[in-house]
């Protein structure tokens, strides 16, 4: 088994070096057309956010191979059991947790350092990292099933194979020139046929070993309606139609071109109206999931320990949009519903989970660390829910004209410009504008927007002054210079828009707390090996 | 046997989405379809570079095939279409300019230094008609037939191998 | 020297086409009622900038983008739909401007296809619980045991 791994994964690294080696050779020399200062770094990417979201989102797109490297192996082996998930759970832990913060950390960066303040483009090249999130989502989810009920053997593996196969297609869509992005990497067609040899010859291979190899009986493993395992089939099977809209809607475009029916484009309003209904689903069970039994649970039993959570959940948020927003809004009532319908459950089921204990720490003590990270990825699951519920509907945003000695007042701040200056910085020449935010009367704070004009490239840019909070950002990008010493400015109020990534700092922690739990760790007592066998028995 | 089958399916999905990728590498990804083609070339009244009291309108470009081209003089690319603009001009080809978004001085001056393979050239100071036709990106080119339809297009700049192309479509609607 | 002419305008293309995410352009408009001044977000938010890579007009300083903008917003004082905005940009530069593709012969199966995989999972599901409601829980076989016991020996000892 482990040699069959080893020797899948190399096979991997080897047609990625050949692909490094013959399509863009490290070891050419530039020579003599080096320019003498150097290039400079575009300046969007002078930043410490460009520095850690690409090797965390690597670490997540390559430590996927491993679960394939598994899936393939086991499929290889002839042994499409349990063993093989419980081995490859930590590995798909991590890289998950790895891969969702590398997407948090683009997105965050996007937000502050693009200057118009959004968070999420759904741009081909964000898609492509979104994708293998989403199976793998899926997967890790499947992988639970496959490890504690022998079930969903032949699903789970072929997940293991779209997971990676999803982060081969996305180096591929970005590298390739296939797709136009607005980020632009160094790609052309002879880079791309080599990538879709490469992908044809590893995802082929393996589906076609899938195909061959994957067991011919169906598990046999019963469960009813409101089981754990249903539920988790549900999951799979959203996380899944997700997936399929996230690839459909970016190569469709490609499709329709291919096909000479002309061009066309699919953008954010096609993927948000989808997204929506989808991710409501998702979480209307994501609910249950936790608290439902496995294998089987009475209709009767599941409504009493959820009922009320149901309800306060409803209460709560339809109240929350009168409160907060003063205006009632449809999309975030459903968006808290769907929060705080996670949360609450979450709670009810700690809460039934502790109740027999000596004391309720006691009892939170007790529960399993692998417990405890599927606590705290809901819950970080909930956050970004609120979060995006919040900062798309609640955002204010306006663009002003403004002077020296000039107020504006915009969602209940004072925007006052006191000064506007000239400043040199290392490698930029920048215009710098000095706002006092004021709310009622009261300094909040400065914020000093600049424009700067990076002087290798010749590149302007905007650098956006922010107060950061954990219930709203005052964000501020300066334009352009409208003369008579005015300046145009976009001043934007952004509700909870740092839930998102806190959410997803919350998700990724939970995915690493899990990887931590005691039974994956190699000293193993006889104990514990004997309850592991029990498990995999019943 | 059935579900066998069944699970070829994946395959048989990812077969299919590499066919289309393996399409998509040989397209260009920035190419556009222009919105006009078939269409009666768009309603205008503007003066010419070359004299502000003269008025031209689209009937301008009835009777004969014509070649519209878009450009300015704050286009590099511009320059380096002007000579594939005067082999054209010479092998017989009615050439209009559209000068897109310009000032006079600047146009004429353009044209004494690059040549000027135009009937005729009108002036769109403020990108009116360009918006009209659709042009996002200068130079652009449009073949218009006799009855004022447009016929083709051509983004970006005609370099010198796209002249025997060119002058095939010109051919074809004449 | 004609492949170093080629060499040297591939070196400069390499060069000048990285930096795409040109800033965003910020401009002052002001619109009678805030209803239109929401209308005028949406409508930019969701028309594709022609000349850019992936970008609608709302986020791109390039003059097309800007040109774009203009027309939408004077559209919009005129009293025009939004319908009939993307209609007068579609008649110009194609459907391709369009971040919202409709619903026609050609995009059918791009908005179907995510309902008919709810559904179909949906039925997956009930198929899959009715055929596994009342099927045994089968013990391991002593092969399977087995090589599970040898697996874990192994990993426990090491």
């Amino acid at each position: 088994m482990l040699a069959r791994v080893l020797g899948v994964m190399g096979m991997v690294s080897t047609g990625f070096l050949l692909f490094i080696l013959i399509t863009s050779s490290p070891f050419e020399r530039l020579l003599p057309g080096v320019p003498q200062d150097g290039a400079d770094l575009n300046p969007l990417l002078q930043d410490v956010g460009l520095i850690f979201h690409p090797p965390m989102l690597y670490m997540g797109y390559v430590g996927f191979s491993v679960a394939f490297a598994f899936a393939i192996a086991a499929l290889l082996g002839g042994r499409l059991d349990a063993a093989w998930t419980r081995w490859v759970r930590p590995w798909t832990n991590i890289a998950w947790a790895f891969l969702t913060m590398g997407i948090a950390l683009g997105s965050w960066w996007a937000y502050y350092e693009l200057g118009w303040g959004g968070w999420w483009f759904w741009d081909p090249v964000e898609n492509a990292s979104f994708l293998p999130w989403l199976t793998g989502t899926a997967l890790i989810h499947s992988l639970a099933v496959t490890e504690k009920r022998g079930t969903f053997k032949s699903w789970t593996a072929l997940l293991a194979i779209f997971t990676f196969s999803l982060s081969l297609l996305g180096t591929f869509l970005v590298r390739s020139g296939v797709l136009t992005s607005v980020h632009a990497f160094a790609n052309d067609p002879s880079r791309g046929i080599f990538i879709l040899a490469l992908l044809g010859f590893t995802v082929g291979a393996s589906l076609l070993i899938f195909a061959l190899r994957a067991p011919r009986m169906s598990g046999n493993v019963g469960f009813g309606w409101l089981s754990r395992d249903a539920l988790l089939l549900i999951n799979n099977i959203l996380l899944v139609v997700m997936t399929v809209t996230v690839l459909l809607g970016t190569v469709y475009p490609l499709i329709l071109d291919a096909l000479g029916l002309g061009k066309i484009s699919v953008g954010p309003p096609y993927f948000n109206t989808l997204f929506v209904p989808l991710t409501v689903l998702l979480c209307a069970f994501m609910g249950l999931g936790p608290v439902a039994r496995w294998k089987q649970m009475a209709g009767r039993e599941l409504m009493r320990r959820l009922l009320w959570s149901g309800i306060a959940a409803l209460i709560m948020a339809a109240a929350v949009p009168f409160i907060y927003g003063g205006e009632w809004n449809a999309a975030v009532a459903l968006g808290l519903v769907m929060a705080l319908w996670v949360v609450l459950a979450l709670m009810r089921d700690l809460f039934d989970k502790t109740r027999h204990a000596s004391s309720p720490l006691a009892g939170l003590r007790k529960l399993s660390l692998a417990h405890w990270g599927m606590v705290v990825g809901h819950l970080g699951m909930a956050i970004t829910i609120v979060g995006v519920a919040m900062v798309s509907n609640y955002a204010i945003e306006r663009n002003v004209r403004l002077a020296v000695g000039e107020r504006v007042e915009i969602g209940g701040y004072s925007f006052t410009m006191t000064d506007l200056s000239e400043r040199r910085g290392p490698n930029f020449l920048a215009d710098t504008a000095t706002l006092e935010v004021a709310r009622d009367g009261q300094h909040v704070t400065t914020l000093r927007p600049e424009k700067r004009l990076y002087i290798a490239r010749g590149q302007p840019m905007t650098d956006v002054a922010l107060r950061p909070g954990l219930l709203q950002d005052i964000y501020v990008a300066l334009g352009e210079d409208l003369g008579d010493g005015a300046w145009a400015m976009r001043i934007q109020i952004k509700p909870f828009v740092r839930w998102l990534w806190l959410g997803a700092l919350l998700m990724a922690t939970g995915g690493l707390l899990a990887v931590a739990d005691r039974r994956y760790r190699r000293q193993r007592s006889v104990a514990a090996d004997s309850t592991l066998l029990r498990e995999v028995h019943t | 046997m059935k579900r066998r089958l069944l699970l070829l399916f994946p395959l048989l999905v990812f077969l299919g989405l590499g066919f289309f990728l393996y399409r998509g590498l040989a397209m260009d990804p920035s190419a556009r379809d222009s919105a006009l083609l078939a269409q009666q070339f768009p309603a205008f009244t503007l003066s010419t570079l070359e004299d502000p009291d003269a008025r031209v309108d689209e009937s301008l470009l009835l009777e004969q095939v014509t070649l519209v081209n878009v450009w300015a003089e704050w286009c590099p690319t511009c320059k380096e279409e002007m000579p594939q603009l005067l082999t054209l001009a010479e092998r017989g080809v009615r050439l209009v300019g559209i000068n897109y978004k310009d000032t006079r001085v600047k146009g004429r001056e353009f044209l004494d230094e690059f040549g000027d393979p135009f009937e005729v050239n009108i002036f769109d100071p403020d990108g009116d008609l360009g918006f009209e036709l659709g042009v996002y990106g200068v130079p652009e080119t449009f073949l218009v037939d006799a009855e004022g339809i447009i016929r083709y297009k051509h983004t970006g700049y005609i370099t010198p191998e796209d002249v025997e192309r060119v002058v095939q479509e010109v051919g074809k609607w004449r | 020297m004609a492949l170093m002419t080629r060499a040297g305008l591939l070196l400069l293309l390499l060069i000048t086409s990285v930096p795409v995410l040109a800033d965003s352009a910020i401009e002052v408009r002001d619109f009678e009622r805030p209803v239109m001044a929401e209308r005028y977000r949406d409508l930019t938010a969701s028309l594709r900038c022609p000349k850019c890579d992936a970008q609608a007009i709302d986020s791109s300083d390039s003059p097309v983008a800007a040109d774009m903008r203009e027309r939408v917003a004077d559209l919009l004082r005129e009293g025009r739909s939004d319908k009939e905005i993307l209609d007068y940009m579609v008649a110009r530069f194609g459907e391709f401007v369009l971040y919202n593709p409709r619903l026609d012969e050609r995009t059918w199966l791009l908005w179907g296809l995510p309902f008919v995989l709810v559904m179909i999972g949906g039925f997956i599901v009930a198929v899959f619980v009715r055929k596994r409601k009342h099927a045994q829980v089968r013990a391991l076989s002593a092969e399977e045991r087995e090589y599970l016991n040898a697996l874990f020996n192994r990993e426990g000892s090491e």
